[in-house]
Protein backbone atom coordinates (compact mmCIF):
# COMPACT_ATOMS: atom_id res chain seq x y z
CA UNK A 1 0.00 0.00 0.00
CA UNK A 2 1.62 3.29 -1.01
CA UNK A 3 1.59 6.21 0.87
CA UNK A 4 -1.31 8.01 -1.64
CA UNK A 5 -3.52 5.06 -0.98
CA UNK A 6 -3.36 6.02 3.01
CA UNK A 7 -4.14 9.97 1.54
CA UNK A 8 -7.64 8.84 1.29
CA UNK A 9 -9.26 9.37 4.93
CA UNK A 10 -11.96 7.00 4.97
CA UNK A 11 -9.00 4.73 4.57
CA UNK A 12 -6.97 5.88 6.72
CA UNK A 13 -9.66 6.12 9.47
CA UNK A 14 -10.16 2.45 8.55
CA UNK A 15 -7.06 1.15 8.79
CA UNK A 16 -6.04 3.03 12.05
CA UNK A 17 -9.25 1.32 13.63
CA UNK A 18 -7.44 -1.78 13.16
CA UNK A 19 -3.85 -1.14 14.36
CA UNK A 20 -4.70 1.24 17.21
CA UNK A 21 -5.40 -1.79 19.94
CA UNK A 22 -2.20 -3.56 18.89
CA UNK A 23 -0.32 -0.59 19.30
CA UNK A 24 -1.63 0.47 22.24
CA UNK A 25 -0.86 -3.49 23.85
CA UNK A 26 2.55 -3.43 22.40
CA UNK A 27 2.92 0.39 24.05
CA UNK A 28 1.32 -1.13 27.35
CA UNK A 29 3.46 -3.83 27.20
CA UNK A 30 6.31 -1.97 26.26
CA UNK A 31 6.09 0.31 29.13
CA UNK A 32 5.81 -3.17 31.23
CA UNK A 33 9.15 -4.15 30.19
CA UNK A 34 10.59 -0.88 30.31
CA UNK A 35 9.46 -0.21 34.58
CA UNK A 36 10.69 -3.04 35.51
CA UNK A 37 13.67 -2.44 34.02
CA UNK A 38 13.95 0.29 35.88
CA UNK A 39 13.16 -0.46 38.81
CA UNK A 40 16.01 -3.46 38.54
CA UNK A 41 18.90 -0.96 37.39
CA UNK A 42 21.83 -0.74 39.36
CA UNK A 43 22.22 2.78 41.20
CA UNK A 44 24.97 5.58 39.34
CA UNK A 45 27.82 5.39 41.68
CA UNK A 46 27.94 9.33 41.43
CA UNK A 47 24.10 10.32 40.75
CA UNK A 48 22.49 7.32 43.25
CA UNK A 49 19.09 6.45 42.68
CA UNK A 50 18.09 10.16 41.03
CA UNK A 51 19.64 8.38 37.47
CA UNK A 52 16.33 6.46 37.42
CA UNK A 53 14.87 9.98 36.09
CA UNK A 54 16.95 9.86 33.10
CA UNK A 55 14.64 7.12 32.22
CA UNK A 56 11.91 9.06 31.52
CA UNK A 57 13.83 12.69 30.92
CA UNK A 58 15.93 11.46 28.13
CA UNK A 59 13.49 9.62 26.34
CA UNK A 60 10.98 12.37 26.69
CA UNK A 61 13.35 14.99 25.11
CA UNK A 62 14.09 12.24 22.01
CA UNK A 63 10.38 12.23 21.43
CA UNK A 64 9.99 16.43 22.45
CA UNK A 65 12.72 16.42 18.89
CA UNK A 66 10.85 13.61 17.11
CA UNK A 67 7.85 15.26 17.19
CA UNK A 68 9.46 18.43 15.78
CA UNK A 69 10.61 16.16 13.16
CA UNK A 70 7.61 14.58 12.22
CA UNK A 71 5.55 17.85 11.62
CA UNK A 72 8.94 19.38 9.81
CA UNK A 73 8.15 16.14 7.54
CA UNK A 74 4.39 16.63 7.16
CA UNK A 75 5.05 20.69 6.76
CA UNK A 76 7.18 18.98 3.32
CA UNK A 77 3.94 16.90 2.63
CA UNK A 78 2.01 19.97 2.53
CA UNK A 79 3.83 22.41 0.90
CA UNK A 80 5.76 20.53 -2.09
CA UNK A 81 3.72 17.42 -1.88
CA UNK A 82 0.17 18.73 -1.34
CA UNK A 83 -0.48 14.90 0.49
CA UNK A 84 -4.15 15.57 2.27
CA UNK A 85 -3.14 13.81 5.43
CA UNK A 86 0.03 16.19 6.24
CA UNK A 87 -2.06 18.66 7.43
CA UNK A 88 -3.65 16.46 9.72
CA UNK A 89 -0.82 14.38 11.05
CA UNK A 90 1.17 18.17 11.43
CA UNK A 91 -1.86 19.80 13.48
CA UNK A 92 -2.21 16.32 15.90
CA UNK A 93 1.57 16.05 16.34
CA UNK A 94 1.78 19.22 18.05
CA UNK A 95 0.39 19.38 21.09
CA UNK A 96 1.87 16.08 21.77
CA UNK A 97 5.41 17.17 20.59
CA UNK A 98 4.55 19.90 22.82
CA UNK A 99 3.39 17.88 26.04
CA UNK A 100 6.96 15.47 25.97
CA UNK A 101 9.37 18.47 25.76
CA UNK A 102 7.13 20.16 28.63
CA UNK A 103 7.86 16.36 30.27
CA UNK A 104 11.60 16.86 29.46
CA UNK A 105 12.02 20.33 30.89
CA UNK A 106 10.27 19.39 34.46
CA UNK A 107 11.80 16.25 34.75
CA UNK A 108 15.29 17.45 33.75
CA UNK A 109 14.52 20.12 36.74
CA UNK A 110 13.63 17.86 39.26
CA UNK A 111 16.91 15.82 38.53
CA UNK A 112 19.08 19.22 38.50
CA UNK A 113 18.14 20.13 41.72
CA UNK A 114 19.76 17.36 43.75
CA UNK A 115 22.44 16.70 41.41
CA UNK A 116 23.29 20.49 40.64
CA UNK A 117 21.86 21.91 42.89
CA UNK A 118 20.13 24.68 41.37
CA UNK A 119 16.04 24.13 39.22
CA UNK A 120 17.21 25.88 36.26
CA UNK A 121 20.50 27.04 34.59
CA UNK A 122 20.75 29.07 31.42
CA UNK A 123 22.52 26.86 29.48
CA UNK A 124 22.48 26.33 25.91
CA UNK A 125 20.67 23.15 25.98
CA UNK A 126 18.31 24.04 28.73
CA UNK A 127 17.95 27.08 26.83
CA UNK A 128 17.39 25.64 23.50
CA UNK A 129 14.67 23.29 24.31
CA UNK A 130 12.97 25.80 26.33
CA UNK A 131 12.69 27.75 22.77
CA UNK A 132 11.51 25.04 21.59
CA UNK A 133 8.43 24.17 24.00
CA UNK A 134 7.55 28.47 23.21
CA UNK A 135 7.68 27.31 19.86
CA UNK A 136 5.53 24.36 19.55
CA UNK A 137 2.98 26.71 21.81
CA UNK A 138 3.47 29.57 19.01
CA UNK A 139 2.36 26.71 16.19
CA UNK A 140 -0.68 25.49 18.13
CA UNK A 141 -1.78 29.49 19.15
CA UNK A 142 -1.44 29.54 14.70
CA UNK A 143 -3.18 26.51 13.62
CA UNK A 144 -6.15 27.61 16.39
CA UNK A 145 -5.97 31.74 15.33
CA UNK A 146 -6.52 30.89 11.63
CA UNK A 147 -9.83 29.41 10.67
CA UNK A 148 -9.43 27.70 7.03
CA UNK A 149 -8.09 24.69 7.87
CA UNK A 150 -5.84 24.61 4.58
CA UNK A 151 -4.36 27.98 4.81
CA UNK A 152 -3.75 27.21 8.41
CA UNK A 153 -2.13 24.03 7.48
CA UNK A 154 0.13 25.77 4.43
CA UNK A 155 1.54 28.87 7.31
CA UNK A 156 2.12 26.67 10.15
CA UNK A 157 4.39 24.18 7.73
CA UNK A 158 6.44 27.31 6.96
CA UNK A 159 6.85 27.93 10.71
CA UNK A 160 7.64 24.73 11.43
CA UNK A 161 10.15 24.51 9.04
CA UNK A 162 12.11 27.60 10.13
CA UNK A 163 11.62 26.20 13.34
CA UNK A 164 13.61 23.37 12.90
CA UNK A 165 16.68 24.66 12.68
CA UNK A 166 16.69 24.67 16.24
CA UNK A 167 16.63 20.87 16.08
CA UNK A 168 20.36 20.74 15.64
CA UNK A 169 21.06 23.55 17.57
CA UNK A 170 19.80 21.19 20.42
CA UNK A 171 21.49 18.54 19.36
CA UNK A 172 25.08 20.24 19.12
CA UNK A 173 24.74 22.61 21.85
CA UNK A 174 25.96 20.52 24.25
CA UNK A 175 29.28 19.78 22.12
CA UNK A 176 29.20 23.48 20.98
CA UNK A 177 29.37 25.28 23.93
CA UNK A 178 30.41 24.88 27.58
CA UNK A 179 27.46 23.46 29.29
CA UNK A 180 26.30 22.47 32.57
CA UNK A 181 24.05 19.61 30.88
CA UNK A 182 26.25 16.81 30.20
CA UNK A 183 27.63 15.97 26.87
CA UNK A 184 26.38 13.32 24.14
CA UNK A 185 26.72 10.41 25.54
CA UNK A 186 24.45 7.77 23.49
CA UNK A 187 24.05 9.06 20.05
CA UNK A 188 27.79 9.99 19.23
CA UNK A 189 30.55 9.13 16.79
CA UNK A 190 32.74 6.14 18.79
CA UNK A 191 29.60 4.43 20.33
CA UNK A 192 28.02 5.15 23.52
CA UNK A 193 29.62 6.12 26.71
CA UNK A 194 26.98 4.55 28.67
CA UNK A 195 27.35 1.33 30.82
CA UNK A 196 24.78 -1.26 29.47
CA UNK A 197 23.23 -1.67 32.47
CA UNK A 198 21.98 1.72 32.34
CA UNK A 199 21.81 1.91 28.12
CA UNK A 200 19.38 -1.30 28.00
CA UNK A 201 16.66 0.31 30.16
CA UNK A 202 17.19 3.59 28.82
CA UNK A 203 16.60 1.82 25.16
CA UNK A 204 13.63 0.16 26.59
CA UNK A 205 11.87 2.98 27.61
CA UNK A 206 12.56 4.96 24.46
CA UNK A 207 11.23 2.00 22.19
CA UNK A 208 8.37 2.47 24.65
CA UNK A 209 7.84 6.00 24.54
CA UNK A 210 8.00 5.84 20.79
CA UNK A 211 4.87 3.37 20.90
CA UNK A 212 3.30 5.81 23.03
CA UNK A 213 4.05 8.89 20.84
CA UNK A 214 2.52 6.81 17.73
CA UNK A 215 -0.17 5.43 19.47
CA UNK A 216 -1.34 9.17 20.91
CA UNK A 217 -0.32 10.38 17.50
CA UNK A 218 -2.66 8.24 15.16
CA UNK A 219 -5.58 8.52 17.84
CA UNK A 220 -5.19 12.12 17.67
CA UNK A 221 -5.34 12.16 13.73
CA UNK A 222 -8.25 10.30 13.83
CA UNK A 223 -10.10 12.89 16.07
CA UNK A 224 -8.33 15.85 13.53
CA UNK A 225 -10.06 14.14 10.82
CA UNK A 226 -13.32 13.97 12.65
CA UNK A 227 -13.09 17.28 13.47
CA UNK A 228 -12.91 18.36 9.57
CA UNK A 229 -15.88 15.99 9.17
CA UNK A 230 -17.87 18.10 11.61
CA UNK A 231 -16.75 21.67 10.23
CA UNK A 232 -17.85 20.18 6.62
CA UNK A 233 -21.41 19.52 7.99
CA UNK A 234 -21.77 22.44 9.78
CA UNK A 235 -20.92 24.32 6.60
CA UNK A 236 -23.14 22.31 5.03
CA UNK A 237 -26.41 22.40 7.42
CA UNK A 238 -25.44 26.63 7.48
CA UNK A 239 -25.82 25.87 3.56
CA UNK A 240 -29.32 24.70 3.83
CA UNK A 241 -30.72 26.35 6.26
CA UNK A 242 -29.91 29.65 3.75
CA UNK A 243 -31.86 28.36 1.21
CA UNK A 244 -31.11 28.09 -2.91
CA UNK B 1 15.50 47.82 -10.96
CA UNK B 2 13.80 50.91 -10.94
CA UNK B 3 10.70 49.21 -9.76
CA UNK B 4 12.50 47.71 -6.49
CA UNK B 5 13.85 51.34 -6.13
CA UNK B 6 10.44 53.15 -6.72
CA UNK B 7 8.91 50.65 -4.10
CA UNK B 8 11.90 51.37 -1.15
CA UNK B 9 11.49 55.32 -1.90
CA UNK B 10 7.50 54.88 -1.21
CA UNK B 11 8.45 52.94 1.83
CA UNK B 12 10.75 55.22 2.93
CA UNK B 13 8.08 58.29 2.36
CA UNK B 14 5.33 56.81 3.84
CA UNK B 15 7.54 55.38 6.56
CA UNK B 16 8.45 59.23 7.69
CA UNK B 17 5.21 60.69 6.64
CA UNK B 18 2.75 58.32 8.37
CA UNK B 19 2.06 59.18 11.92
CA UNK B 20 5.69 59.41 12.37
CA UNK B 21 6.09 55.66 12.89
CA UNK B 22 9.78 56.17 12.99
CA UNK B 23 10.18 58.40 15.77
CA UNK B 24 7.50 56.14 17.61
CA UNK B 25 9.87 53.16 17.33
CA UNK B 26 12.61 55.27 19.14
CA UNK B 27 10.00 56.93 21.85
CA UNK B 28 8.94 53.46 22.69
CA UNK B 29 12.46 52.76 23.45
CA UNK B 30 12.95 55.18 25.59
CA UNK B 31 9.65 54.49 27.31
CA UNK B 32 11.23 51.16 28.25
CA UNK B 33 14.65 52.12 29.19
CA UNK B 34 13.07 54.92 31.42
CA UNK B 35 11.03 52.43 32.95
CA UNK B 36 13.79 49.72 33.95
CA UNK B 37 15.45 51.38 36.62
CA UNK B 38 11.55 51.80 37.84
CA UNK B 39 11.61 48.53 38.55
CA UNK B 40 15.20 47.35 39.24
CA UNK B 41 15.91 50.18 41.37
CA UNK B 42 18.42 53.25 40.99
CA UNK B 43 21.16 51.42 41.76
CA UNK B 44 23.84 53.53 39.60
CA UNK B 45 26.21 50.10 39.56
CA UNK B 46 24.13 47.48 38.81
CA UNK B 47 22.22 49.48 36.19
CA UNK B 48 25.87 50.21 34.20
CA UNK B 49 26.16 46.10 34.93
CA UNK B 50 22.71 45.37 32.98
CA UNK B 51 22.52 48.63 30.62
CA UNK B 52 23.60 46.11 27.67
CA UNK B 53 21.02 43.87 28.01
CA UNK B 54 18.07 46.43 28.80
CA UNK B 55 19.02 48.60 25.96
CA UNK B 56 19.27 44.98 23.57
CA UNK B 57 15.70 43.73 25.05
CA UNK B 58 13.79 48.00 24.64
CA UNK B 59 15.37 47.26 21.36
CA UNK B 60 14.00 43.81 20.34
CA UNK B 61 10.56 45.04 22.20
CA UNK B 62 10.64 48.29 19.55
CA UNK B 63 11.44 46.25 16.67
CA UNK B 64 8.67 43.55 17.72
CA UNK B 65 6.12 46.25 18.32
CA UNK B 66 6.59 48.27 14.64
CA UNK B 67 6.85 45.16 12.49
CA UNK B 68 2.65 45.34 12.04
CA UNK B 69 3.61 48.54 10.12
CA UNK B 70 5.47 46.40 7.81
CA UNK B 71 3.14 44.52 6.10
CA UNK B 72 -0.09 44.72 7.69
CA UNK B 73 -0.36 48.33 6.38
CA UNK B 74 0.19 47.34 2.43
CA UNK B 75 -2.20 44.36 2.32
CA UNK B 76 -4.78 46.14 4.32
CA UNK B 77 -5.40 48.63 1.35
CA UNK B 78 -4.37 46.41 -1.53
CA UNK B 79 -0.71 47.17 -2.00
CA UNK B 80 0.61 44.07 -1.12
CA UNK B 81 -1.80 42.09 -3.97
CA UNK B 82 -0.15 45.51 -6.43
CA UNK B 83 3.62 43.64 -4.87
CA UNK B 84 3.09 40.05 -5.60
CA UNK B 85 1.38 40.59 -9.31
CA UNK B 86 4.15 42.79 -9.95
CA UNK B 87 7.03 42.12 -12.64
CA UNK B 88 9.27 41.90 -9.60
CA UNK B 89 10.32 38.58 -7.87
CA UNK B 90 8.59 38.78 -4.89
CA UNK B 91 11.33 37.89 -2.19
CA UNK B 92 13.22 40.98 -3.40
CA UNK B 93 10.19 43.04 -3.16
CA UNK B 94 10.24 42.00 0.58
CA UNK B 95 13.98 42.48 0.94
CA UNK B 96 13.38 46.22 -0.12
CA UNK B 97 10.68 46.17 2.46
CA UNK B 98 12.10 45.09 5.16
CA UNK B 99 15.47 47.18 4.36
CA UNK B 100 13.46 50.64 4.50
CA UNK B 101 11.88 48.89 7.18
CA UNK B 102 15.35 48.95 9.10
CA UNK B 103 16.10 52.15 7.99
CA UNK B 104 13.15 53.79 9.06
CA UNK B 105 12.78 52.07 12.59
CA UNK B 106 16.03 50.20 13.52
CA UNK B 107 18.82 52.52 12.42
CA UNK B 108 16.84 55.19 14.89
CA UNK B 109 17.15 52.45 17.20
CA UNK B 110 20.78 52.04 16.91
CA UNK B 111 21.22 56.09 16.71
CA UNK B 112 19.03 56.91 19.96
CA UNK B 113 21.16 53.83 22.20
CA UNK B 114 23.66 56.21 23.26
CA UNK B 115 22.09 58.78 24.31
CA UNK B 116 19.75 56.19 26.06
CA UNK B 117 23.31 54.72 27.68
CA UNK B 118 23.82 57.56 29.56
CA UNK B 119 20.14 57.14 31.34
CA UNK B 120 21.76 53.95 32.46
CA UNK B 121 25.22 55.13 33.37
CA UNK B 122 26.83 53.34 30.33
CA UNK B 123 30.29 54.82 30.05
CA UNK B 124 30.97 55.86 26.45
CA UNK B 125 33.42 52.90 25.49
CA UNK B 126 30.38 50.47 26.56
CA UNK B 127 27.76 52.50 24.63
CA UNK B 128 29.74 52.48 21.61
CA UNK B 129 29.66 48.57 21.89
CA UNK B 130 26.13 48.02 22.40
CA UNK B 131 25.14 50.54 19.30
CA UNK B 132 27.73 48.84 17.39
CA UNK B 133 25.97 45.47 18.04
CA UNK B 134 22.79 46.94 17.82
CA UNK B 135 24.18 48.07 14.10
CA UNK B 136 24.74 44.67 13.21
CA UNK B 137 22.12 42.72 15.10
CA UNK B 138 18.68 44.78 14.35
CA UNK B 139 18.62 44.10 10.73
CA UNK B 140 18.61 40.65 12.14
CA UNK B 141 15.51 41.47 14.11
CA UNK B 142 13.65 43.14 10.74
CA UNK B 143 14.43 40.17 8.65
CA UNK B 144 13.02 37.30 11.09
CA UNK B 145 10.16 39.71 11.93
CA UNK B 146 9.39 39.71 8.07
CA UNK B 147 8.51 35.72 8.19
CA UNK B 148 6.44 36.28 11.64
CA UNK B 149 4.56 39.05 9.62
CA UNK B 150 4.06 37.47 6.27
CA UNK B 151 2.56 34.41 8.39
CA UNK B 152 0.56 36.72 9.75
CA UNK B 153 -0.30 38.74 7.45
CA UNK B 154 -3.91 38.15 6.69
CA UNK B 155 -4.76 37.65 10.35
CA UNK B 156 -6.98 40.81 11.49
CA UNK B 157 -6.00 41.00 15.17
CA UNK B 158 -2.68 38.75 14.91
CA UNK B 159 -0.23 41.50 16.64
CA UNK B 160 0.16 39.41 20.25
CA UNK B 161 0.46 36.14 17.60
CA UNK B 162 2.94 37.82 15.69
CA UNK B 163 5.19 38.75 18.65
CA UNK B 164 4.87 34.90 20.11
CA UNK B 165 5.84 33.22 16.46
CA UNK B 166 9.20 35.77 16.29
CA UNK B 167 10.07 36.33 19.70
CA UNK B 168 11.75 32.57 19.56
CA UNK B 169 13.60 33.23 16.41
CA UNK B 170 15.00 36.27 17.95
CA UNK B 171 16.74 34.71 20.61
CA UNK B 172 19.96 33.52 19.06
CA UNK B 173 20.39 37.25 18.34
CA UNK B 174 19.65 38.50 21.59
CA UNK B 175 22.35 36.52 22.99
CA UNK B 176 24.85 37.06 21.23
CA UNK B 177 24.52 41.22 21.31
CA UNK B 178 24.46 40.96 24.98
CA UNK B 179 27.33 38.66 24.74
CA UNK B 180 29.25 40.82 22.32
CA UNK B 181 28.58 43.69 24.26
CA UNK B 182 29.17 42.99 27.32
CA UNK B 183 32.53 41.15 25.79
CA UNK B 184 33.90 44.68 25.04
CA UNK B 185 32.82 46.04 28.33
CA UNK B 186 34.22 43.63 30.77
CA UNK B 187 35.10 40.24 29.66
CA UNK B 188 38.17 37.98 28.81
CA UNK B 189 36.12 36.86 26.23
CA UNK B 190 37.26 38.71 23.54
CA UNK B 191 34.18 41.17 21.84
CA UNK B 192 35.30 39.25 18.29
CA UNK B 193 33.94 35.81 18.70
CA UNK B 194 30.13 36.70 19.99
CA UNK B 195 30.10 39.63 17.68
CA UNK B 196 31.16 38.00 14.48
CA UNK B 197 27.99 35.01 15.48
CA UNK B 198 25.65 38.10 15.28
CA UNK B 199 26.99 39.05 11.86
CA UNK B 200 26.64 35.58 10.78
CA UNK B 201 22.50 35.17 12.48
CA UNK B 202 22.27 38.70 10.46
CA UNK B 203 23.44 37.28 7.09
CA UNK B 204 21.52 34.33 7.71
CA UNK B 205 18.42 36.04 8.31
CA UNK B 206 18.68 38.04 5.15
CA UNK B 207 18.46 35.03 3.47
CA UNK B 208 16.23 33.17 4.79
CA UNK B 209 13.67 35.60 6.06
CA UNK B 210 12.56 37.16 2.51
CA UNK B 211 12.57 33.54 1.27
CA UNK B 212 10.19 32.59 4.07
CA UNK B 213 8.05 35.44 3.87
CA UNK B 214 7.49 35.17 0.04
CA UNK B 215 6.30 31.55 0.24
CA UNK B 216 4.72 32.38 3.11
CA UNK B 217 3.02 35.57 1.30
CA UNK B 218 1.86 33.39 -1.49
CA UNK B 219 0.33 31.09 0.00
CA UNK B 220 -1.54 33.19 2.63
CA UNK B 221 -2.48 35.57 0.25
CA UNK B 222 -4.29 33.10 -2.87
CA UNK C 1 12.78 -0.20 47.90
CA UNK C 2 15.35 2.31 48.74
CA UNK C 3 15.53 5.57 46.46
CA UNK C 4 18.08 7.52 48.46
CA UNK C 5 18.03 10.88 50.10
CA UNK C 6 16.45 12.93 47.13
CA UNK C 7 13.26 10.41 46.81
CA UNK C 8 10.87 13.29 46.27
CA UNK C 9 12.65 14.48 43.00
CA UNK C 10 12.67 11.32 41.90
CA UNK C 11 9.06 9.95 42.70
CA UNK C 12 7.60 13.81 41.64
CA UNK C 13 9.47 13.24 38.15
CA UNK C 14 7.64 9.77 37.57
CA UNK C 15 4.47 11.31 38.83
CA UNK C 16 5.04 14.50 36.60
CA UNK C 17 5.33 11.76 33.52
CA UNK C 18 2.45 9.72 34.53
CA UNK C 19 0.02 12.89 34.91
CA UNK C 20 1.34 14.33 31.20
CA UNK C 21 0.71 10.86 29.36
CA UNK C 22 -2.87 10.80 31.31
CA UNK C 23 -3.63 14.05 30.56
CA UNK C 24 -2.65 14.07 26.59
CA UNK C 25 -4.72 10.31 26.94
CA UNK C 26 -7.83 11.79 28.74
CA UNK C 27 -7.83 14.86 25.88
CA UNK C 28 -7.54 12.49 22.80
CA UNK C 29 -10.33 10.05 24.68
CA UNK C 30 -12.50 13.16 25.24
CA UNK C 31 -12.14 14.83 22.21
CA UNK C 32 -13.00 11.64 20.51
CA UNK C 33 -16.28 10.95 22.61
CA UNK C 34 -17.47 15.47 21.85
CA UNK C 35 -16.42 14.44 18.08
CA UNK C 36 -18.75 11.63 17.65
CA UNK C 37 -21.71 12.48 19.39
CA UNK C 38 -21.44 15.96 17.21
CA UNK C 39 -21.20 13.52 14.46
CA UNK C 40 -23.76 11.41 14.81
CA UNK C 41 -26.11 14.35 15.81
CA UNK C 42 -25.94 15.18 12.31
CA UNK C 43 -26.10 11.35 11.39
CA UNK C 44 -30.13 11.76 13.12
CA UNK C 45 -30.93 14.71 11.66
CA UNK C 46 -29.95 13.48 8.31
CA UNK C 47 -27.33 15.61 7.16
CA UNK C 48 -24.29 13.55 5.61
CA UNK C 49 -21.30 14.34 3.52
CA UNK C 50 -21.56 13.84 -0.13
CA UNK C 51 -18.90 11.18 -0.03
CA UNK C 52 -21.37 9.14 1.76
CA UNK C 53 -23.97 9.12 -0.51
CA UNK C 54 -22.14 8.98 -3.94
CA UNK C 55 -18.51 8.30 -4.50
CA UNK C 56 -16.69 11.28 -3.75
CA UNK C 57 -13.70 11.87 -1.29
CA UNK C 58 -14.42 14.68 0.45
CA UNK C 59 -13.54 15.03 4.07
Amino acid sequence: MSLIDLANPSRFLALTARALPWLAAATVLAFAIGISQVYLAPDDYQQGATVKIMFIHVPAAWLGIFAWIVMSVAALGTLVWRHPLADVAAKAAAPIGAAFTLMCLVTGSLWGRPMWGTYWVWDARLTSVLVLFLMYLGVIALWRTIDDPAQAARTAAILTLVGAINIPIIKFSVDWWNTLHQPASVFRLGGSTIHPAILVPLIVMAVAFTLLFLTLHLAAMRNEIMRRRVRTLMMLQAGARMGP
Amino acid sequence: MTALCALLVRDLRLAVRVGGGALTGVLFFLIVVTLMPFAIGPDLALLARMGPAILWLGALLASLLALDRLLAMDHEDGSLDLILTAPVPLELAVVVKAFAHWLTTGLPLVISSPLLGLLLNLEAKASGAVALTLLAGTPALTFIGLIGAALTVALRRGGLLLAVLVLPLTVPVLIFGVAASNAAITGPVPFGAPFGILCALTLISLVIGPLAAAVALRQGLE
Amino acid sequence: MNFGPHAAFIITAYVVAIAVVAGLIAWIVLDRRHLSRILDDFEAQGISRRSTRTDGDKW
